[in-house]
C-alpha cells in the first residue's frame, strides 16, 4: 500500500503534456516557465539538439542512395513512401508505418514522425496569422460552426510566439493575412522581383511578398542565423529555425521544471468519474511494452491532431463512452487539410546574365485575394500561392536529350530560368470528413487504429480551377513565356495540415473544446493542436498552433490558481 | 553473333579449317549478347563505358572517374523492383546488341566515338518513346532511361561532379538573390 502510494507520488506532476511536436513544445515551456512540474511524454526516440543530426553536415555524396529511398523501406513505409517527405535525408525521423498501421475507406496520406520534437524538426516553417476573414467564415457562410474566438483575441498572442520563435518576412498591411513581428525578410531573387513588379501593376488587390517563415535572419539568444544551405528538415546544427529542440525544449528545461520522457506510447487519458476530472495518463513505454500511469492536475494533449484524436477516441469511460469530451459526437469529425499540387510554371526570359549565391530555405509567397471585398467566385474561401524562380542545373539533362562532351559541359553551366507559383486552398469543415477507431486491427502495440474516410469536394475542385489557371493568367501578364499549367491531384494529408476533428466552438452540443480549446466537459484538458481547428482557412497552420497554446496555458494556470479546475 | 559469322565465311572463303577450340574461344567472346547480372564484373565493366560515354572526362572527371558504375549498381540493387531490374539488364543487352549489329563488335570493342554515335541513337529512342502519344499507366520505363538518369545523378552529385565539374559551397552563409554571371562560370551544385 505505501510502496503504490510513493510510486503514485513519484509519477505525479502538475501537469503533463502529450506530444512534443510544435504545440507540445510550446505547451511544456509556457507551464515550466509559470513553475509547473511538467513531465512531456512522445511516443518517439530521443533526438538532441545537434548531437543527434547526423545527417545535417553530410555532402550529397555521402548518401548511399542520394536521397532515395529503397525497396526495403518502401516495404516497411508502405505510406509514408508516396510522396517525398520521407527520403534518405531524415529518414530515421519518420514513423515505421508497418507497426503503426492505419486503415484507409479513402486514401490519406498520413506523415507521422517518429522523434521527439515531432515534425517541428521536419516542417515547412510557413508561418502566417489567421485573420477575421477567417475567424467569421463559418459564422458568414452558414456552415459547421462560429470559431468561439476573433483575431483581437489571439492577436497578442501571435505577437508573443513570433517575437520568441522568430518569423522573418515583410509588412504588407493586409486585412487577409495580418503582419506580425517580423525579423528582416529573406531576398527575391531578379526574376521574382521583376513578376512581383508586374503582377501588382497589372492586379489590383494581388501582391507578392517574400514567404513569411521561421528561418531567423538575425541571431536569437542560443541560435544562429540561417545559413543558407537549404537542408531544413535534416535538423539545423546552427538552430535556424524554430523547432522545439532549438527553442521551446531549451527554455522549458532552464527552469528545472520538465521531465521529458521519450518512448512513450500515450494508451489513453484516465478520467475520474467521482471527481469529473481526468486524473492522469496511460503510457505504453515503447520498448518494454510495459504500462505505466503519470498524473497530474492539468493535461495538455498536443499530440498532432490525429495522434490527439486517437487518445481521446481511446479514452473510454462510463461517463464518456465515445471518447474523452465527446458529448457532441463530433470528435473524429470535420477532418480538414490543404489541397494543393496545382497552378502553373514557365520560362524566364531575358536573365542569362544573373545568378543567385545561396540556398534560400523559402519561397515567395501571394495572399489570397479571391472572395475577398467585392471578388465574388462560383466558390467560397480562397487559396495563397507559394513559388519562386530559380536557374536549372544538371538535373534538366535527364529530360533532355544528349549525351557526350557538349552536353555535359552545357550541363556544368546553369540552365534557363523558369518561375513557378503552386496553390493552396481552403478545404470546408465537412461533418462527414471523418476518422473513426478500428479495433479490427492492432498496432504493435495491441492498439486499436484509426480509419480514414475523408475527401476534397465541389467546394474544394471548383476553387482548383481558379488555383491553376490564376497562376497561369498571372505569370503571362508578368511576361513569363511557355507557362504551363498542372494538377498533379491533392489527396488529404499530402499538404501535412490535417486539422479538424476536435474542434473549438461555443455550445457544448457541437464542439469538444471551448474557446480557450478547454474541454467543455473536462475542465483540465486541453487540446492545442490542429484537432482544434474549426475551419482551415488557406495559411500554413503552425503559428495557430503556438498562439492557441500560448494563449490557453496562460488561461489554464489562472484557472488553476483560482481552483476552478 | 555477326562477326563470328563473318569470321566464318572468311574461314570457308579462304579454304582454311577453323577448330573446334578456336570456335568455342570466338563463341566465349564475341558470341551473343552476354546476360548481364548486377553482380558480375562485366556488368560493371560495361557501365564504367556507358557512364562515361554519356558524361566523358573533359578538363574536368569523367563519370568513371566518379564510380558512377557502382554508383549505379548499389541502386539497381537496393532501389529498384525486380521487374525493372530486368528492364535494365535486358537493355544492357540490347546496346550490345545494337553494338554487333551497326559495328560487329560488342559495346566494350567498339571506339569511343562509335559508342558516342550509338548511345545517341538509343538516346533519341528514348526521347521519342517518352513522348509517345499511347502511354498508359504500368508501360515499362525505357532502359536507358535508368542509365541517363542514374549517370547523372551519381556523376553530378559525387564528389568529383559537384566539386569540380560544378561549384559547390556547403555552407553558403548569405543568400544574394541577383548577382551578375557570365557565360562559362559553373553551376552550383546543389
Amino acid at each position: 500500500m505505501n510502496l503504490n502510494i510513493k510510486a503514485q507520488e513519484q509519477n505525479t506532476y502538475d501537469a503533463i503534456v502529450i506530444g512534443s511536436g510544435v504545440s507540445g513544445g510550446w505547451a511544456a515551456k509556457e507551464l515550466t516557465e509559470k513553475g509547473l512540474k511538467v513531465l512531456m511524454l512522445d511516443r518517439g526516440k530521443p533526438l538532441e539538439h545537434v548531437k543527434d543530426y547526423d545527417t545535417a553536415t553530410k555532402d550529397p555524396w555521402e548518401f548511399k542512395h542520394r536521397g532515395r529511398i529503397t525497396v526495403d523501406q518502401r516495404e516497411t513505409h508502405p505510406k509514408l513512401s508516396r510522396d517525398y517527405p520521407y527520403s534518405e535525408h531524415n529518414e530515421k525521423f519518420w514513423i515505421n508505418d508497418a507497426e503503426s498501421p492505419y486503415n484507409e475507406v479513402k486514401r490519406f496520406d498520413w506523415y507521422r514522425p517518429d522523434i521527439v520534437g515531432g515534425k517541428s524538426i521536419m516542417w515547412g516553417r510557413q508561418s502566417y496569422r489567421l485573420s477575421d476573414i477567417d475567424f467569421e467564415a463559418n459564422l458568414k457562410d452558414g456552415i459547421a460552426v462560429d470559431w468561439p474566438i476573433r483575431y483581437k483575441d489571439i492577436a497578442p498572442w501571435y505577437d508573443y510566439v513570433e517575437k520568441f520563435a522568430g518569423i522573418s518576412g515583410t509588412k504588407e498591411g493586409l486585412p487577409q493575412l495580418p503582419d506580425g513581428q517580423f525579423m528582416p525578410a529573406m531576398e527575391m531573387n531578379c526574376v521574382e522581383k521583376d513578376v512581383k513588379k508586374n503582377v501588382e501593376a497589372k492586379y489590383k488587390g494581388r501582391i507578392i511578398t517574400m514567404g513569411r517563415v521561421a528561418n531567423i535572419t538575425q541571431p536569437l539568444p542560443g541560435r544562429g542565423s540561417c545559413q543558407y544551405r537549404n537542408l531544413c528538415s535534416r535538423g539545423c546544427p546552427f538552430g535556424a529555425y524554430f523547432s522545439t529542440q532549438s527553442s521551446t525544449l531549451p527554455a522549458a528545461r532552464a527552469t528545472g521544471n520538465l521531465t521529458l520522457r521519450p518512448d512513450s506510447i500515450v494508451n489513453s487519458v484516465i478520467y475520474d468519474e467521482k471527481l469529473g476530472k481526468a486524473t492522469g495518463v496511460k503510457v505504453i513505454d515503447k520498448h518494454t511494452r510495459e504500462m505505466v500511469e503519470y498524473y497530474a492536475k492539468i493535461i495538455f494533449i498536443n499530440g498532432s491532431t490525429l495522434g490527439s484524436t486517437f487518445v481521446m477516441m481511446n479514452s473510454v469511460s462510463t461517463r464518456f463512452p465515445n471518447g474523452l469530451g465527446n458529448d457532441s459526437g463530433v470528435l473524429g469529425k470535420y477532418l480538414m487539410d490543404h489541397h494543393f499540387r496545382t497552378g502553373a510554371s514557365g520560362v524566364a526570359e531575358g536573365y542569362d546574365d544573373k545568378y543567385f549565391f545561396g540556398r534560400r530555405a523559402n519561397s515567395i509567397y501571394v495572399p489570397r485575394y479571391r472572395n475577398i471585398g467585392n471578388d465574388k467566385r462560383d466558390y467560397i474561401r480562397g487559396f495563397g500561392y507559394q513559388g519562386g524562380a530559380s536557374r536549372s542545373g544538371w538535373s534538366r539533362g535527364i529530360a533532355e536529350m544528349g549525351v557526350g562532351k557538349d552536353f555535359k559541359e552545357m550541363l556544368t553551366e546553369p540552365g534557363h530560368w523558369s518561375m513557378g507559383l503552386g496553390g493552396f486552398g481552403e478545404c470546408l469543415p465537412y461533418e462527414d470528413n471523418r476518422v473513426t477507431l478500428d479495433t479490427s486491427v492492432k498496432d504493435a502495440w495491441g492498439q486499436p487504429v484509426l480509419k480514414f474516410d475523408a475527401e476534397f469536394k465541389e467546394n474544394e475542385k471548383k476553387m482548383r480551377v481558379d488555383m491553376m489557371n490564376d497562376a497561369a493568367e498571372m505569370l503571362e501578364a508578368a511576361g513569363i513565356k511557355n507557362v504551363k499549367t498542372y494538377d498533379n491531384g491533392s489527396y488529404p494529408g499530402m499538404a501535412i495540415h490535417e486539422m479538424g476533428t476536435a474542434r473549438m466552438g461555443r455550445d457544448p452540443k457541437t464542439s469538444v473544446l471551448n474557446g480557450f480549446n478547454q474541454m467543455h466537459a473536462v475542465k483540465n484538458v486541453f487540446v492545442t493542436d490542429g484537432a482544434a481547428m474549426t475551419s482551415a482557412a488557406c495559411v500554413n497552420p503552425s503559428l495557430t498552433y503556438m498562439a492557441l497554446t500560448a494563449r490557453a496555458v496562460d488561461y489554464a494556470v489562472k484557472e488553476l490558481k483560482k481552483g476552478n479546475i | 553473333m555477326h562477326r563470328r559469322d563473318a569470321i566464318r565465311n572468311v574461314a570457308i572463303l579462304l579454304g582454311t579449317a577453323i577448330s573446334a577450340s578456336t570456335l568455342s574461344a570466338l563463341e566465349s567472346c564475341t558470341s551473343a549478347p552476354k546476360n548481364y547480372e548486377l553482380q558480375k564484373p562485366e556488368t560493371k565493366a560495361l557501365l564504367a563505358e556507358i557512364a562515361e560515354t554519356i558524361i566523358p572526362k573533359t578538363k574536368t572527371p569523367g563519370a568513371k572517374e566518379a564510380n558512377v558504375q557502382d554508383f549505379i549498381i548499389v541502386m539497381m540493387n537496393d532501389c529498384y523492383k525486380k521487374e525493372d531490374q530486368q528492364v535494365f539488364l535486358d537493355g544492357l543487352k540490347k546496346i550490345d546488341a545494337a553494338s554487333e549489329k551497326q559495328f560487329k563488335k560488342g559495346f566494350m570493342d567498339i571506339t569511343p566515338d562509335q559508342r558516342t554515335q550509338l548511345l545517341t541513337q538509343i538516346e533519341q529512342e528514348r526521347v521519342d518513346y517518352n513522348k509517345r502519344k499511347d502511354k498508359k499507366e504500368g508501360d515499362p520505363t525505357h532502359y536507358f532511361q535508368y542509365l541517363k538518369e542514374l549517370t547523372l545523378l551519381g556523376y553530378f552529385t559525387s564528389k568529383p561532379g559537384a566539386t569540380e565539374a560544378l561549384r559547390y559551397v556547403a555552407v553558403p552563409g548569405k543568400f544574394e538573390g541577383c548577382i551578375p554571371y557570365t557565360k562559362g562560370e559553373k553551376a552550383w551544385a546543389m
